[in-house]
C-alpha cells in the first residue's frame, strides 16, 4: 500500500493563490554609481527576462569599463569619508536600511521571484527575511570591531569588488554589503546578469535612507564588467560568489597582487543518513537539501549516502515526498518549487540527467505536477545506482538532480563524503549524539547540517573547505575578510 | 700539517628519516670567510613530492591528538632546541655577520616562540571559535580545525626564528608541515631536523628539505595535496607564480609581512591571527529541543 | 519498537503547511469539509440535558440561515456517559452520530473494571462512538503491555460502537512518546480483530489538559496511521482535539491531511475534529465567502 499525496482527482486541492501586490519595474534600469542613478557610458543595455513566462522585464544596462572606473572612484572617493565615521553612525546606516527591506519585504519578494524564477514562498520567507537580518545584524557589529579581533586592532581593507550569483540575488548582496560597510569599507557590486532588479531597488533603500553617496555603489553587467572589477588597481577587496571555475580565474588575475579575497565556490555536498536516525525528518532534511531553491544552492546536499539497512525505506519515503512537490508558477503561494533561473541552465541540469541515464544510474522523476508550456522548467528528480566514478556524484549540478549511494560503516560514509575537491556543506542525520559529533568532526565542510539541512542565519558562519573557497561570511567570522588586522 | 676538518653533508629530514636528495645532488655552504662550511641537500622536486605523502600521512596522527599532547611535545622540541642553543648560534652565525650575543638572541627568541606556539595548542580554538546565536531552535557553534599540509618556506633572515615563527603557527593547530629552507642560510633548518627527530614529533609531522627555494615554488604551487602556504619576504614575482599556481587548488597563501623586530616580539609572531590563515572554520548546527 | 523522532524537523514541517494559501473555490471546499468533520463537543460539570439538545440540534443544523449548496451536518455530538441517552434521542433520524467519552475520562485513574463498565453503558445507551482515554500513568512508567492490555479490552467492550483512543499527549511530552502510545493504541486495537476504515481513531486530547492538540503532534500522529496503513492497508482514522478554534486553524489541518495521508481520509470516517467553539468559526468564514460581508458572532447560535 502506497499513499499518493498527489492525486489528479476532483477532489479537495489548493486553488491558485497568486501574490497579487503590484510592482512596478522601470523600463531602463540605470547603474548606481556616487549614490546616482546613471545611464551606462558604455550605452549598451541588456534584457532581463521572467524565467516562468520567458518575457522581458525590462532592459539593464550594461556596465563597460568606463563605468566600472567610475564606480571604483565614486567608491574610493567615498573611502576616507565612512571609514573615518564613528561605528555607532555607520550602524544608524545599515539598521535603517534593514528597516527599509522589512518594510517593503513584499515587493523585493514579488521582485525577486519574477526576477529569478524562485517560489515566493522562499523568496517572502527565507529570502528577504535574512537579507533584512544580515543588515540589522552586521548594523551591530560596526561600533564593536574592537571586540572581534582579540590581541589585534582592525582597520578596513577599501574599496571592496563584490561579484554575486543569481541563485540568491539580494540574499547574496547583503551578505557581501552589511560586514563591508559594517567595517567601514565602500563597495562596488555587480549582480549577476540574470537577477539585478532587486540590487537596483536596493539602490533605491540605499538613496531612501540617505546612505552617503559612493558608499555603496551597484552596477550591471555580464562576466567582462566582473573581471574590470576584481582587475582594477584601486579595488583592494575582490570578494565573488559563484563557479570554482570562475573564482580560480579571478585567483590567477589577482595573484600577487596583495588583493584580498573571500571566494565562496561551487559544492557537491554529502547527506549522510545513518539507520538510527529519525527517518520522516531526514526525508523532509534530504527533500529541503536539494529541491530547495530548484536545487540552485551552491551547499546543496546534492549527494546522498544511505546506510545500506534503510535504502528501501528512505528511497519509498523520498519518493512519496517528491511526489507532494508542487512545481509551477513562482508567485503562486503554494507553489515549492519554481523555475529554473535560464534557459541555459535548464540546459546544463538537463545534459546532466541525460548523462545520469547514460552512465548507467536509475532516473526517478515521481512528480507529477503539469508543467506550464512556456518558461524553464525542471522536474525535479533523484537518480539510484549511482556510482561514486558517475558524473553526477561529482559535479555540481546546481538543479533539482539527486545522487542516491549507500555505505555500510560510518568510517565508509565520511571517507566518501570527504572523497571530492569541494567542502563546502554536508549533513549528518542519527540519532546518537557521540556519532554526530565524531562524524561531523572529520568531514571536510566548513557548515555541518546535523539533523537538519539548509539552515541559514546571519550570526553564522557560512564558507568551505578546499575548493568550495575560503573565506567565511555570516556571523563574527564574516567581519575577518573586510578588516586588516594591525599588531601581528 | 693542520688537521683535516671533516665537513659535514646535511640530510634533508623526511618522514622522521634524514635521508639524501633522490636527485644526488648537493649544494657547498659558504661561510663568511668563503670557505665551504657544510654541504646541504639540493632538493628535487621528487624529494618534496615524497615530503608531501609523508605529512599527508601524518596528518590525522597529528590533527586528531589533543591539544594538551600537542602542546606538550612542541614544549618538548622547544627544551631540545634550548639544549642545543650553541650549535644552533653558531649555525646562524655561519652565514651572517652578526655577534655570538645576536645569535644566541635569535636561538632564544625562537625557543621562546615555540613555546609560545606550545601554549596556543589548547587555546587558539577559544579565541577563534564561537557559539553563534542563530535565531531558531538551533545549537550552533564554530570551531577552526586544521587544513592539512602546509608548505612552510623559510625566510633568509632571521635564519632560525623566521623558519620557526612559520613553522610553530600551522603546526600548532594540528597541521603537518614541509619547511623549505632558506638557500642563503640552510643550517639551521638542516639540523632543525635532529631537534624533531630527538623530541617527540610524531615521523612526518614535520618535514625539512633544502635547496633551491625558487626550484620548487611550481610544484608547492600546483601540488594538489598541499592545502596552505605560508612564506615571508618573497619577491613580487615568486608571490605571483605561487598565488597563480595555488588557484587550481584554492590552497591558502599566507605572505607574512613580518619584518625586522617584529620577528622578535612572540605577541606578534605567535598571535592567533597567524594561526588563524591555516586553520579552517567549520559551523555545526544542531537542533535544540526535547 | 521506539521511533526517532527530530522534534525541531516535526515542527518545522507542521509549520510548512500553515503556509498554504488557501483561497476561493478550494477555501469554500476546505471550510465545508471541515464543518461537516466536527465533533461537536459539551464535557463540563454542569452539562444539563437541556444544553445537550440544544447542541444536537446545532449538529444538524449548524446554521438556520438559507445558503446554497446546504451546509452539512456535523460528523458527531460528544458527551459524558450520563447524558447519551439525551442525545441520542435528540439525534435520532439524523446522520450525526453520537460520541460519548468513557473509561474515567478525563483522567481515567479509575479501576479497570469502573472503566469497562463505562464503555459498556454508553455503548448499551446508544453511543455510536466511545472516546477512551489510554492509561498514561502506566505509559510513563514503561508498562506499555498494560496499556496495550487495557485498550484492547476496552475495544471488546465497545461491540459495534467505534473507538477513539485518547492519547493525551499533552501529559505524554516528547514527540518520541506521542509516536510510541500512537503504535501501541492501534496494535492494540488491532489484536482484538479485524478493523474496519475508520472504526478505530486515535486521538490526541482530552480537551481537559494543556497543551491539546498541536500541528506537530498531529503530524507525528499522522505519520503512525500512514505507516500502518502501508504495512496493512487498514485506515485508521484521527482525531485532533481541543485548542482548534478558527476555521484557519482547521484549514492548516486539512492542509497537513492531504499531504501526509492523501485525500482518502478527508472526510468525516477517518478524519475529525474534536471542538465547541470551531463551528461558528468556520459558519462565519463560509458566510463571508458567499455573501462578501463580514459577519456577527451573535448572528449564529451558540451551542
Amino acid at each position: 500500500m502506497t499513499i499518493a499525496t498527489q492525486d489528479t482527482s476532483t477532489e479537495w486541492d489548493y486553488s491558485p493563490a497568486l501574490d497579487s501586490t503590484k510592482v512596478t519595474i522601470e523600463q531602463k534600469n540605470k547603474l548606481y554609481i556616487g549614490g546616482k542613478f546613471v545611464s551606462p557610458r558604455s550605452r549598451a543595455w541588456f534584457a532581463t527576462t521572467n524565467p516562468a513566462t520567458e518575457k522581458k522585464l525590462a532592459d539593464i544596462a550594461r556596465a563597460g569599463k568606463a563605468d566600472v572606473n567610475a564606480a571604483v572612484f565614486a567608491a574610493k572617493t567615498a573611502l576616507p569619508k565612512w571609514s573615518r565615521l564613528s561605528g555607532s553612525e555607520r550602524a544608524k546606516y545599515l539598521y535603517r536600511i534593514a528597516r527599509r527591506i522589512q518594510e517593503r519585504a513584499r515587493e523585493f519578494a514579488i521582485l525577486e521571484t519574477m526576477d529569478g524564477g524562485k517560489p515566493i514562498k522562499e523568496s517572502r520567507d527565507v529570502d528577504i527575511p535574512l537579507v533584512a537580518q544580515h543588515f540589522f545584524y552586521y548594523a551591530g557589529w560596526a561600533d564593536k570591531l574592537a571586540y572581534a579581533f582579540p590581541g589585534a586592532s582592525s582597520s578596513p581593507v577599501g574599496v571592496c569588488a563584490q561579484i554575486i550569483p543569481w541563485n540568491f540575488p539580494l540574499l547574496m548582496a547583503s551578505w557581501k554589503l552589511a560586514p563591508a560597510l559594517a567595517c567601514g569599507n565602500t563597495c562596488v557590486l555587480k549582480p549577476a546578469e540574470t537577477t539585478s532588479l532587486t540590487a537596483l531597488r536596493l539602490a533605491e533603500v540605499f538613496q531612501e535612507v540617505g546612505l552617503p553617496d559612493g558608499v555603496a555603489n551597484i552596477i550591471t553587467g555580464e562576466g567582462d564588467t566582473g573581471r574590470f572589477l576584481a582587475e582594477h588597481k584601486a579595488v583592494h577587496k575582490v570578494a565573488f560568489t559563484g563557479s570554482t571555475e570562475v573564482g580560480k580565474l579571478l585567483m590567477r588575475q589577482t595573484a600577487g597582487t596583495g588583493k584580498k579575497r573571500t571566494l565562496e565556490l561551487g559544492g557537491k555536498s554529502a547527506n549522510i543518513i545513518f539507520a538510527d536516525a529519525a527517518i520522516d525528518q531526514a526525508v523532509e532534511g534530504i527533500i529541503s537539501g536539494i529541491y530547495f531553491n530548484q536545487g540552485h544552492v551552491c551547499c546543496a546536499g546534492s549527494r546522498l549516502f544511505v546506510e545500506e539497512s534503510i535504502l528501501e525505506e528512505v528511497i519509498h519515503k523520498l519518493t512519496r515526498r517528491l511526489g507532494s512537490l508542487r512545481v509551477g508558477d513562482p508567485l503562486d503561494k503554494n507553489t515549492d518549487l519554481g523555475a529554473v533561473n535560464s534557459k541555459e541552465q535548464l540546459k546544463t541540469i538537463e545534459r546532466y540527467i541525460r548523462c545520469g541515464v547514460e552512465e548507467g544510474a536509475e532516473l526517478h522523476q515521481t512528480n507529477t505536477s503539469r508543467l506550464p508550456k512556456k518558461g524553464n522548467w525542471c522536474n525535479p528528480c533523484f537518480f539510484t545506482d549511482v556510482q561514486p566514478s558517475h558524473t553526477i556524484a561529482r559535479e555540481e549540478i546546481f538543479g533539482p538532480v539527486l545522487s542516491v549511494m549507500t555505505f555500510r560503516t560510518p568510517e565508509e560514509a565520511i571517507a566518501r563524503a570527504n572523497n571530492s575537491p569541494y567542502g563546502l556543506a554536508a549533513g549528518v542525520w542519527t540519532n546518537k549524539g557521540a556519532k554526530i559529533f565524531e562524524v561531523a568532526k572529520k568531514l571536510d565542510a566548513g557548515i555541518v547540517w546535523c539533523n537538519t539541512y539548509n539552515k541559514f542565519d546571519a550570526a553564522s558562519p557560512f564558507g568551505g573547505f578546499k575548493e568550495s573557497g575560503f573565506g567565511r561570511e555570516g556571523g563574527v567570522h564574516g567581519l575577518r575578510p573586510y578588516v586588516r588586522l594591525g599588531g601581528v | 700539517m693542520a688537521r683535516l676538518t671533516v665537513a659535514k653533508t646535511y640530510k634533508m629530514y623526511i618522514g622522521g628519516k634524514f635521508t639524501r636528495t633522490e636527485s644526488g645532488r648537493s649544494i657547498a655552504i659558504k661561510n663568511l670567510q668563503g670557505e665551504v662550511a657544510a654541504h646541504v641537500c639540493h632538493a628535487s622536486r621528487k624529494d618534496f613530492r615524497g615530503a608531501v605523502e609523508c605529512a599527508r600521512g601524518a596528518f590525522s596522527t597529528w590533527s586528531d591528538c589533543t591539544g594538551y599532547l600537542r602542546g606538550q611535545i612542541l614544549y618538548r622540541m622547544a627544551e631540545m632546541l634550548e639544549g642545543r642553543r650553541d650549535e644552533f648560534a653558531s649555525a646562524i652565525q655561519t652565514m651572517q655577520k652578526m655577534t655570538i650575543a645576536a645569535a644566541r638572541k635569535e636561538v632564544d627568541a625562537s625557543v621562546d616562540c615555540l613555546v609560545q606556539f606550545a601554549g596556543w595548542t589548547d587555546k587558539f580554538q577559544q579565541v577563534l571559535g564561537c557559539a553563534n546565536p542563530v535565531a531558531g531552535a538551533y545549537y550552533n557553534f564554530t570551531t577552526p580545525q586544521a587544513q592539512g599540509v602546509v608548505a612552510v618556506i623559510a625566510p633568509h633572515t632571521p635564519s632560525l626564528l623566521g623558519l620557526v615563527a612559520l613553522l610553530g603557527a600551522p603546526l600548532c593547530a594540528g597541521n603537518t608541515v614541509i619547511v623549505v629552507g632558506s638557500d642563503v642560510n640552510p643550517i639551521p633548518a638542516a639540523i632543525l631536523g635532529e631537534v624533531c627527530q630527538t623530541s617527540d614529533i610524531p615521523s612526518g609531522v614535520i618535514n625539512i628539505v633544502t635547496g633551491v627555494q625558487s626550484e620548487l615554488y611550481e610544484h608547492i604551487a600546483t601540488h594538489r595535496q598541499v592545502a596552505g602556504i605560508y612564506s615571508a619576504a618573497l619577491a613580487k614575482k615568486d608571490r605571483v607564480e605561487i598565488e597563480q599556481g595555488a588557484a587550481d587548488s584554492m590552497k591558502r597563501v599566507r605572505f607574512s609581512t613580518l619584518d625586522g623586530d617584529d620577528w622578535f616580539d612572540g605577541s606578534i609572531t605567535a598571535s592567533p591571527w597567524n594561526i588563524e590563515p591555516f586553520v579552517e572554520m567549520k559551523t555545526i548546527w544542531h537542533p535544540s529541543a526535547c | 519498537m521506539r521511533h526517532a523522532i527530530d522534534t525541531v524537523m516535526v515542527e518545522q514541517r507542521a509549520a510548512s503547511f500553515t503556509r498554504r494559501s488557501i483561497k476561493t473555490d478550494s477555501k469554500q471546499q476546505g471550510l465545508r469539509l471541515a464543518l461537516s468533520m466536527i465533533d461537536l463537543t459539551t464535557l463540563e460539570g454542569k452539562d444539563s440535558p437541556e444544553k445537550v439538545r440544544s447542541l444536537c440540534h446545532k449538529a444538524v443544523t449548524p446554521w438556520e440561515g438559507i445558503i446554497e449548496p446546504h451546509l452539512p451536518s456535523v460528523a458527531a455530538v460528544c458527551v459524558y456517559p450520563s447524558l447519551v441517552k439525551v442525545a441520542k434521542r435528540a439525534l435520532e433520524g439524523s446522520s450525526v452520530n453520537v460520541a460519548s467519552v468513557a473509561t474515567g475520562f478525563p483522567s481515567g485513574q479509575y479501576p479497570l473494571e469502573v472503566r469497562l463498565n463505562d464503555v459498556v453503558e454508553a455503548v448499551s445507551d446508544g453511543a455510536d462512538e466511545i472516546d477512551m482515554v489510554i492509561n498514561r500513568g502506566a505509559f510513563l512508567s514503561g508498562c506499555f503491555d498494560e496499556v496495550a492490555d487495557e485498550i484492547a479490552q476496552v475495544r471488546t467492550a465497545c461491540g459495534h460502537a467505534h473507538l477513539k483512543i485518547i492519547l493525551e499527549t499533552g501529559e505524554l511530552e516528547t514527540l518520541e512518546n506521542v509516536r510510541l502510545a500512537s503504535d501501541i493504541a492501534i496494535q492494540a486495537s488491532a489484536s482484538v480483530g479485524p478493523i474496519a476504515d475508520g472504526e478505530v481513531f486515535i486521538k490526541t486530547s482530552t480537551g481537559k489538559v494543556s497543551p491539546a492538540a498541536t500541528m506537530p503532534v498531529t503530524l507525528v500522529m499522522l505519520e503512525s496511521i500512514r505507516d500502518y496503513y502501508e504495512q496493512t492497508g487498514v485506515r485508521i482514522g484521527m482525531k485532533p482535539a481541543g485548542g482548534i478554534k478558527t476555521a484557519k486553524q482547521a484549514l492548516h489541518y486539512l492542509v497537513m491531511v492531504k499531504e501526509t495521508l492523501g485525500n482518502d481520509w478527508l472526510n468525516p470516517h477517518l478524519f475529525r475534529f474534536g471542538a465547541s467553539s470551531l463551528t461558528n468559526d468556520v459558519l462565519r468564514q463560509i458566510c463571508k465567502q458567499q455573501t462578501g460581508h463580514y459577519t456577527a458572532t451573535y448572528d449564529f447560535s451558540e451551542a
